[in-house]
């Protein structure tokens, strides 16, 4: 569907709605540790992606990212199936 | 350094919470009185956060069940249910819970907690699927946890983003386990069970409901949301606890698939842990017969319910979706929840403070639950001091409705 730059910009999409103005968010980006996002703010953001991209996620995938460039990658997997 | 250091933010927010005031995970009830009545701290208290909804606890025949199980069988069964520790309460139980819910067999766990733990991770297995409402609780969580299976979320309470979900996994072998609960801990809200056994049945899904907060609260016979709805056919796997409506402890599982007995010598968190003590066992049981001799019990739970619900909206609280057993308050922020509880046990009413993350927002939550016991005096006085705490704190909807 999306190549791995394109789910990035779409995801950053989604994440400026919940962070900071100003905040600068890159594939680099830890999700938690940088953005500061809660667990619940993650689920729903995840749970909006998972309908752009129809998909889901499952919670092994999500446990092992950490970065936005990481649940790019996840994102861009399932959509290539 | 210490292996405990990781746990540094957490002691960090929890003396937060003590310097309010609040120690809500250290309530010690000196006594109990009555369902609804304890001391703390030599104080009495109204207890408004119990689930102990029919209040059943101090029920004169429950209690001699089990003083005499207790005097006949001793104190424990010391054993688990594949070795040494099924007596004939625990068998009979398990016949008496399948007779009740029409089911051709039931199993008996030590807790509610391990009934999902053990029923969840057994049943979806590596090639399967688990679907869970993203409010589920802790113990199902823990279970898809213990799964090998893949777990997957859908929105809470919300049928089209499971069959979405469910239309993803099309042409992927394996299972798919839904897994629903019929009254959701935190809110009070009911499992759309109608919609979601309608998904099931048109995905082939397999469907589990945890009526824990539902068993002798909703249905007209009091099995749950599934009764309720008229889909106890589509639930193939019912779990429950005893520590709400029956007022003891231990869980269940019944369910008509032919081969269920074969889970016995699968079930990890049934095998590996000691069985309930016949005490407890026979307390249940007759529990389980007060329940069905007194449908009006449920009435009564009902009319609390809607009374506690409708004082605490008209006051202008900002409540769960609807009135039921569990009714919470929704609250702007810790500091504010932890003040308001603290005043609400300093005026002798006993709720439960639950916070994020286990609350299903941002937002902490005093969670009342209301129960057969309670009397109009007593709900229309938890009314009446939440009330005066909640304008005190400024947290009532002056604009309400």
């Amino acid at each position: 569907m999306a190549d791995f730059q394109e789910i990035v910009e779409h995801i950053i999409g989604h994440l400026r709605k919940v962070v900071p103005p100003g905040t600068e968010i890159a594939a680099e980006s830890r999700i938690v540790g940088d953005l500061g996002l809660d667990s619940l703010v993650v689920m729903n953001f995840v749970m909006a992606l998972e309908d752009d991209f129809d998909v889901s996620l499952t919670m092994d995938s999500l446990a092992k990212v950490e970065t936005v460039g990481d649940l790019a990658r996840t994102l861009e997997a399932l959509t290539k199936r | 350094m210490s292996i405990l250091d990781k746990f540094a933010p957490l002691g960090q927010s929890y003396a937060q919470l003590r310097e309010l005031g609040a120690d809500p995970f250290a309530v010690t009830f000196d006594s109990m009185r009555s369902p609804v009545e304890a001391t703390i701290d030599g104080r009495p208290v109204l207890v408004f956060g119990s689930n102990n909804y029919l209040g059943l606890t101090f029920d004169p025949r429950m209690v001699e069940s089990g003083i005499e199980a207790l005097r006949t069988y001793g104190a424990g069964t010391t054993g688990s249910r594949i070795a040494n520790g099924t007596y004939l309460g625990h068998t009979s139980l398990e016949h008496k819970l399948a007779e009740f819910f029409g089911r051709r067999s039931a199993m008996v766990f030590t807790t509610g907690y391990q009934a999902n733990l053990a029923m969840i991770s057994t049943l979806a297995g590596r090639d399967d699927v688990l679907l869970l409402d993203a409010d589920s609780h802790a113990s199902i969580y823990d279970g898809s946890r213990l799964s090998a299976a893949q777990v997957i979320r859908f929105r809470h309470n919300d049928p089209d983003d499971l069959a979405r979900r469910l239309r993803r996994l099309e042409g992927q072998p394996g299972d798919r386990l839904i897994v629903v609960e019929g009254i959701y801990s935190m809110l009070g809200d009911r499992a759309r069970m109608a919609e979601i056994a309608q998904v099931k049945r048109e995905t082939g899904a397999t469907l589990l409901v945890d009526e824990a907060h539902s068993l002798g609260v909703l249905g007209a016979n009091g099995r749950g949301a599934a009764e309720e709805a008229g889909v106890e056919d589509d639930a193939d796997f019912v779990v429950g606890t005893f520590s709400k409506s029956l007022g003891g402890i231990g869980g269940f599982c019944v369910s008509n698939l032919p081969d269920f007995d074969i889970l016995r010598v699968c079930c990890r968190p049934y095998m590996f842990t000691a069985s309930l003590p016949p005490s407890v066992v026979a307390t249940v049981q007759r529990g389980l017969e007060r329940m069905v001799e007194q449908p009006e019990l449920r009435q009564t739970l009902h009319r609390n319910a809607h009374r506690l619900y409708d004082g605490l909206s008209a006051a202008g609280f900002i409540l769960g979706p609807e009135p039921g057993p569990i009714v919470s308050v929704r609250l702007p922020d810790v500091a504010v929840a932890a003040t308001f509880w603290t005043a609400l046990l300093q005026e002798g009413v006993y709720v439960n403070l639950a916070l994020p993350p286990a609350t299903p927002d941002s937002h902490p939550l005093l969670r009342t639950s209301v129960t057969a016991a309670h009397t109009d005096a007593q709900v229309d006085r938890a009314i009446a001091t939440l009330t005066k705490i909640g304008a005190a704190l400024g947290v009532l909807e002056t604009n309400n409705g």
